[in-house]
């Protein structure tokens, strides 16, 4: 067997000849283009945790889609919109109207809603069911999934180009967008509904527990890369596709989970971006610019 | 800048109280900034000096009394806030973060053209910063990171700046050349309005001044607010909140 056979084999094969992998292979990108310049944004924010604790909140919406339809993504999907905007709204209100930082309250209100997500499921489902939930299941997904995902991430793509100058403003200096009579509330919201619609879209392929993983992993990893937000967000969209395109075919020739696999890709990608990405602690230690000359 | 003729706006403080939590930050000030004034607010820690700036430029609300801007929009007034309050490290370029200050131009929708983007270079070109368009912010030095912020004011042209603290941890040359830029706003009429520490800058460079400890302890010429007696009034302001205070002990002595 030559080379070149064996490398399409390890690598293009699953998705020429597998329907499910060539789908899944879509959702991931799809993910990746949404969740790519989503996750940056976070991270500039300093929410990266909030993501977090915003993919978990997400269960119990999601959970009582289940109750109500079985393992459907536009039921599941709906109900976890509905409980994350409310608890990405109540964690701002408690934060505004009391002592509470906004971290802590959305710490509260996460733990509260995986629990009770985890025992909505637990009432009707099984464990098998509940493991779906929590952890995904990418090779699964159907054409409808698909229309979702992409829906979500084209949405996500035009909002954002819509919202990108006063969203970056808000970002970098809040007192001077609201000082000009920019509503930098308003895109505070617009911006959290699409970290929930890109939660939402990732939880079915890689459940409520990791949906955040291709969001944030891709953005810490593009930060060795780019020094420019426009840089940054491609290249963690970029990271997202290699991150899909990889962990799908560690995990079909491994036979192990995919979404944890897909994600574990992205942390690699991660590691090497921090080592020898253009900004990585490699080339930081090697390059000693005042030396130069 | 292009519109030097743009002169600045009065603005009327009545009966202003400003709280957090029920808290006054800022207790029943009353007064006027002149058009064409240039006014350094002074105080010490906690007086209330940064909140009245953010009442001036619309972002907090009085929670009595009223602040009278002559028919000019908050939205138009020139704001620097303090360092701290900025990201510096956000991956933005020298000439976005100018660009910003064109916001009342351009919205959220609105192209820079040709002439935009030569006023944000000219911007850059007069606080010392030409060529710096492509740095980062986040490899800028403080110095340079306020100059950059002081540009992004020039392009605002406001009739009326505010300024909250301009010149903490900034270096002498800085200050000099970004007082010289304040004094220019001065000569050409706007209204300018700075949160200041320094007193032998307000002494040398400000007219008048407002002497803050939640109230205005005194409000005026330079060399009259800066009276022993009226210094240690304000010092002898407590910092904390006095839980069990009465709400509004002036208030109600005025009723």
């Amino acid at each position: 067997m030559s080379l070149v056979t064996m490398a399409y084999d390890a690598t293009l094969a699953p998705f020429v000849e597998f329907g499910f992998m060539r789908r899944a292979l879509v959702a991931c990108m799809a993910l990746g283009l949404g969740s790519g310049p989503v996750g940056v944004l976070l991270m500039l924010r300093r929410m990266s945790l909030v993501g977090d604790a915003m993919s978990h909140a997400v269960l119990p919406g999601a959970a009582v889609g289940f109750l109500v339809a079985g393992l459907s993504l536009p039921a599941m999907g709906l109900g976890g919109l509905i409980v994350g905007l409310a608890v990405a709204l109540l964690s701002g209100l408690v934060s505004r109207t009391t002592a509470v930082r906004e971290d802590a309250s959305f710490a509260s209100f996460y733990l509260t809603s995986l629990a009770a997500g985890v025992l909505i499921v637990s009432l009707k489902g099984s464990s098998v069911d509940l493991l779906h939930v929590l952890f995904g299941t990418i090779l699964a997904i159907d054409q409808n999934a698909l229309y979702l995902i992409a829906g979500i991430s084209s949405l996500t793509l035009v909002l954002l180009a819509l919202i990108y100058r006063p969203l970056v403003m808000e970002c970098f200096d809040p007192g001077f967008l609201r000082a000009v009579g920019g509503r930098g509330l308003l895109y505070h919201v617009l911006f959290l509904l699409l970290v929930v619609l890109n939660l939402v879209a990732g939880f079915q392929s890689l459940g409520t527990l990791m949906a955040v993983g291709l969001m944030m992993l891709p953005a810490v990893a593009a930060r060795f890369w780019a020094v420019s937000l426009p840089g940054m967000m491609f290249s963690a969209m970029l990271v997202a596709f290699l991150a899909g395109i990889i962990g799908l075919n560690i995990s079909f020739h491994t036979g192990v989970a995919s979404g944890p696999t897909i994600v574990l890709s992205a942390s690699g990608i991660y590691l090497l971006s921090f080592l020898f990405g253009r900004l990585g602690i490699v080339r930081q230690r090697l390059s000693r610019p005042h030396l130069a000359g | 800048m292009s519109c030097d003729d743009l002169k600045g706006a009065p603005i009327h403080l009545d009966n202003l109280t400003i709280t957090y939590q029920r808290h006054p930050a800022v207790h029943h000030v009353t007064g006027s900034f002149e058009a064409g004034s240039l006014t350094a607010i002074i105080g010490p820690n906690g007086a209330g000096k940064s909140t009245l700036i953010k009442a001036l430029t619309g972002t907090m609300a009085a929670s009595e009394g009223r602040i009278d801007r002559a028919g000019m929009s908050a939205s138009r007034y020139g704001y620097l806030p303090q360092a701290a309050e900025v990201d510096r490290s956000f991956p933005l370029s020298v000439f976005d973060t100018v660009a910003m200050g064109d916001w009342h131009r351009l919205g959220i929708f609105g192209g820079m053209k040709r002439r935009d983007v030569s006023r944000a270079l000219d911007a850059l070109d007069k606080v010392g910063l030409a060529g710096f368009e492509q740095r980062r912010i986040s490899e800028l030095s403080s110095g340079q990171f306020q100059r950059v912020l002081f540009a992004r004011l020039l392009l605002q042209d406001a009739p009326v700046i505010l300024l909250d603290e301009p010149f903490n941890a900034i270096d002498e040359r800085t200050t000099r050349d970004l007082l010289a830029l304040i004094r220019h706003w001065h000569e050409h009429g706007r209204t300018v309005i700075a949160v200041l520490h320094d007193m032998s800058q307000v002494r040398q460079c400000f007219p008048q001044t407002l002497l803050m400890a939640r109230e205005a302890i005194a409000w005026g010429p330079t060399e009259e607010v800066l009276q022993p007696h009226h210094l240690s009034r304000a010092n002898m302001m407590e910092e904390s909140w006095i839980e069990d205070a009465h709400t509004c002990e002036l208030h109600e002595e005025q009723a």
